[in-house]
């Protein structure tokens, strides 16, 4: 494991600068704090959307980092792809064959259709290990978490293999600890979108949760350890707009300037934005066997998203009680351009809305779409609609 | 040249028993929607007939149902009836053709279906997962995933023995032991162990005899059409699994095959170029699609889509019928991802096609509606042509929506193909005289 810091921007620095520099970091296309950490001779395995079980690279000493898209053209990529594709997929792969990301692994999973077919595309490009891992579909079987078990086993073995790291349990639990420490962070800034929503801007909380997937994320937890008191603090007071729920952010992220333009007419209580680094909601016990309890915690004590099936979660009722919880008076519904799993999960969502009388905005997005104007009025309509009932 | 006066009874009665067989189980399921009886919901990779078939359940394909439509040329009526209900476009056509038919009562073009009692489906496609649940949210009834972990990496199988393979085995036979006592409760009919080994001796019939089918196309000329005769065989294959009348239906294809390839009967007067289809075929104007590379002495030799739609029965896999659970945990397993390969993993199997089928080039046909099969495709026709020198042609349109199907522009990229093999030919005439 690499001791170099690879996000040092925002040290010493008063908290809107800190916000700034982790918004910029987000939409810098040379991705530095990977860069440094190679730099220091760090190892980088790739994990696409939506979960997956970073402790394990963690524990290798690996940098696990989240392939979720970024601004990039895809021009290399676009000639690997049919047409009817999300962008997500294509830029993912952009990243890489245009080497603003290098990996020594790529995992991929089963969430849909176009994510499976990554790990065979991907392999046929680069020559390092490229692989699915099968998380279970079959959230409801008794067997699942034994299988679960055995798979990260498979995974481990795997990550052994590249990093040429031994993956100790002592160190599983080790890492186990760091990100127990980052999801209570996490769920401490979700506390203040529900509870203060003015203190922090949409765009701003979604940054600051978004690094973690860029940085070490002993290194995040130190930054949210810093930042998140300061924003307690500030002197800001509320307005008025109303409260939201934001939902399809699972997997394609919107751009920093959509959630922007929703927050300049909402608070943004609560919502599913890269829902994979908050999936599992509550601490992972260290004290047995370290992969059982990862894979316990994946299918016993998670979130929700349209790309897990599981009979005791239906995704409708999770978002009426998501509205519920954070006390959101509407929703937002949207959806990637051409994400199946996301399309189609929005019928079912408007449905459970229209039975419930929650209003609620339904719209696409793309990452890389930059005109905003329009879906702005759209939602600055509904909103007064609402404020003005 | 085929000699088409010898025995007739022999020659062409694979597709007309198809097509009778096809109209029976049609006249089945109308029978069964009209007795208000339950049916089950399953889909081509993975259906678990032989299973479900011991539980007397009426057994229904959506897929199947949604590509009729497209064939009879009403597709565009259920789609547009899933898009006025909230369905996106842009997601899959067979899935807003069945949200329809469930709109209209269980209403096709080939009679009515039953209402769903139970759904079960793997995991081979992820679109069978999101479309189950909207057969729970329409009628509650129990929905099963059946989760069946595929090959990991580009040449990645493992097999018995190995401690990946064996936990993706239990997991497969443990779920399979949740399935049984739930079928057990929707039917209320007791679970008979010795009804599954009949069943399941009938599909090994059909999977020794649908895997010798398919090598007998390696004759020339070849003896059927991959793409429309082999979409008749696939309909059996799935909808008759594990009945004695699917596994003799083979059986006598076998035969017919064997004798067709024994005389040189091939399907076109004089076959020119033998193709591998890789994708969907184009539903919407399936006949035409077809003729457009017959018209120019074209035939499909193999597809990929006779290997996954069958579920990997293509694979050859044949039960142990002392230990029927344990085997078709196994059997599942393996057939399964090996289905999930010829989508996902392609390029060596393609390869060995080319090599085995005597193939003259590859027509890769990603469509719109299937990102499952289509996603990987541009690439993996690149890696391939990267390893060897292999004419191909991509063209894209859908197998549902006439909306994106453009024959115009299909034509004229077909026949730009057709002129390049020709040129090939001519080329190499000249370089090996």
């Amino acid at each position: 494991m690499t001791d170099v810091i690879t996000f040092p921007e925002w040290q010493d620095q008063p908290l809107d600068e800190i916000l700034f520099q982790c918004r910029e970091l987000l939409d810098d296309p040379s991705y530095p704090t990977v860069r440094r950490w190679r730099e220091a001779g760090g190892k980088v395995i790739g994990h696409f959307q939506v979960y997956f079980p970073e402790e394990i690279v963690h524990a290798a000493g690996a940098l696990p980092f989240k392939v979720r898209g970024g601004p990039v053209e895809a021009t290399q990529a676009e000639s690997r792809f049919g047409s009817y594709l999300c962008s997500i997929v294509k830029t993912s792969l952009e990243l890489v064959l245009s080497r603003h990301i290098e990996l020594e692994m790529f995992v991929t999973h089963p969430i849909c259709d176009a994510a499976r077919n990554l790990a065979a595309v991907w392999g046929r490009n680069f020559t390092y290990p490229c692989q699915i891992l099968y998380l279970p579909q079959n959230a409801n079987s008794a067997h699942a978490v034994e299988y679960l078990r055995g798979e990260y086993d498979r995974l481990r073995r795997a990550v052994q293999d590249v990093t040429g790291t031994e993956i100790t349990e002592e160190r599983l639990r080790t890492s186990l600890a760091v990100f127990n420490e980052n999801r209570a962070l996490l769920r401490d800034l979700y506390q203040i979108k529900r509870e203060s929503p003015w203190l922090v801007a949409a765009e701003d909380a979604y940054a600051l949760m978004a690094v973690g997937g860029m940085i070490p994320r002993q290194e995040h937890n130190v930054l949210l350890r810093a930042v998140l008191p300061q924003i307690r603090e500030r002197p800001a007071k509320r307005q008025d707009r109303i409260r939201v729920v934001y939902e399809g952010g699972f997997c394609e992220q919107p751009p920093l300037d959509l959630i922007r333009a929703i927050g300049r007419s909402c608070y943004v209580v609560d919502d599913d934005l890269l829902i994979g680094l908050r999936w599992i909601l509550a601490d992972i016990t260290a004290d047995r066997d370290p992969l059982l309890s990862l894979a316990e915690a994946y299918l016993e004590r998670s979130s929700y998203s349209p790309v897990q099936h599981d009979l005791r979660k239906p995704k409708e009722r999770m978002l009426l009680e998501r509205i519920r919880a954070a006390d959101a008076q509407a929703a937002i519904v949207t959806a990637a351009k051409m994400c199946e799993p996301g399309l189609e999960e929005q019928v079912a969502y408007t449905r459970a809305l229209d039975d419930e009388n929650v209003p609620y905005f339904v719209s696409e997005f793309e990452e890389n779409m930059t005109s905003f104007e329009h879906l702005e009025v759209q939602l600055e309509t509904f909103v007064e609609n609402i404020l003005f009932d | 040249m085929a000699d088409l006066t010898t025995d007739t009874t022999i020659v062409g009665r694979g597709n007309k028993d198809g097509a009778r067989l096809f109209r029976e189980w049609f006249d089945g399921l109308t029978q069964a929607a009209a007795e208000e009886r339950g049916g089950a919901y399953v889909f081509v990779m993975g259906s678990l007939v032989e299973l479900l078939r011991t539980f007397d359940l009426p057994i229904v394909f959506p897929e199947i149902n949604s590509l009729q439509t497209a064939v009879r040329r009403v597709a565009h009526e259920y789609l547009n009836e899933a898009e006025d209900y909230g369905y996106s476009p842009d997601i899959c056509g067979y899935v807003k053709a069945d949200v329809a038919t469930q709109l209209r009562g269980g209403e096709l073009p080939m009679g009515r279906i039953p209402k769903p009692a139970i759904a079960v489906y793997t995991n081979a496609c992820n679109t069978y997962i999101k479309w189950a649940e909207i057969w729970e949210r329409m009628y509650h009834v129990p929905t099963f995933t059946l989760d069946v972990p595929g090959t990991r990496g580009e040449g990645a199988q493992t097999w018995r023995g190995h401690p990946d393979f064996e936990n993706d085995c239990r997991y497969v036979q443990a779920q399979l032991q949740e399935l049984i006592p739930l079928l057990e409760t929707v039917t209320g009919i007791a679970f008979d162990i010795d009804r599954l080994r009949e069943s399941m001796r009938e599909a090994n019939t059909m999977s020794r005899a649908w895997k010798r089918v398919l090598e007998l196309n390696q004759a020339r000329p070849s003896v059927f059409n991959a793409l429309t005769d082999g979409t008749i065989f696939l309909g059996v294959a799935n909808g008759f699994r594990g009945s004695p009348e699917g596994a003799r239906y083979f059986e006598d294809l076998v035969e017919e095959m064997e004798y067709k390839s024994a005389n040189g009967i091939g399907t076109l007067t004089d076959e020119q170029y033998r193709l591998i289809f890789v994708g969907v075929p184009c539903y919407p104007i399936f006949r035409r699609f077809s003729e457009m590379f017959t018209e120019l002495g074209g035939n499909f030799v193999t597809s990929t889509y006779l290997r996954f739609a069958s579920g990997g029965t293509s694979w050859g896999f044949e039960y142990d019928l002392d230990h029927p659970i344990e085997s078709l945990a196994e059997g599942v397993l393996i057939s399964v991802r090996d289905a999930m390969d010829n989508m996902f993993f392609q390029t060596g199997i393609l390869l060995e096609m080319f090599d085995t089928f005597r193939a003259d080039g590859i027509v890769y046909h990603p469509i719109k509606s299937c990102r499952t099969v289509s996603t990987g495709l541009a690439d993996n026709r690149r890696a391939l042509m990267k390893e060897r020198d292999v004419p191909s042609l991509f063209i894209e349109s859908d197998m549902m929506d006439r909306r994106v199907v453009s024959e115009a522009q299909l034509k004229n990229r077909i026949d730009a193909f057709f002129e390049g093999l020709a040129a090939r030919r001519q080329q190499a005439a000249i370089r090996d005289p």
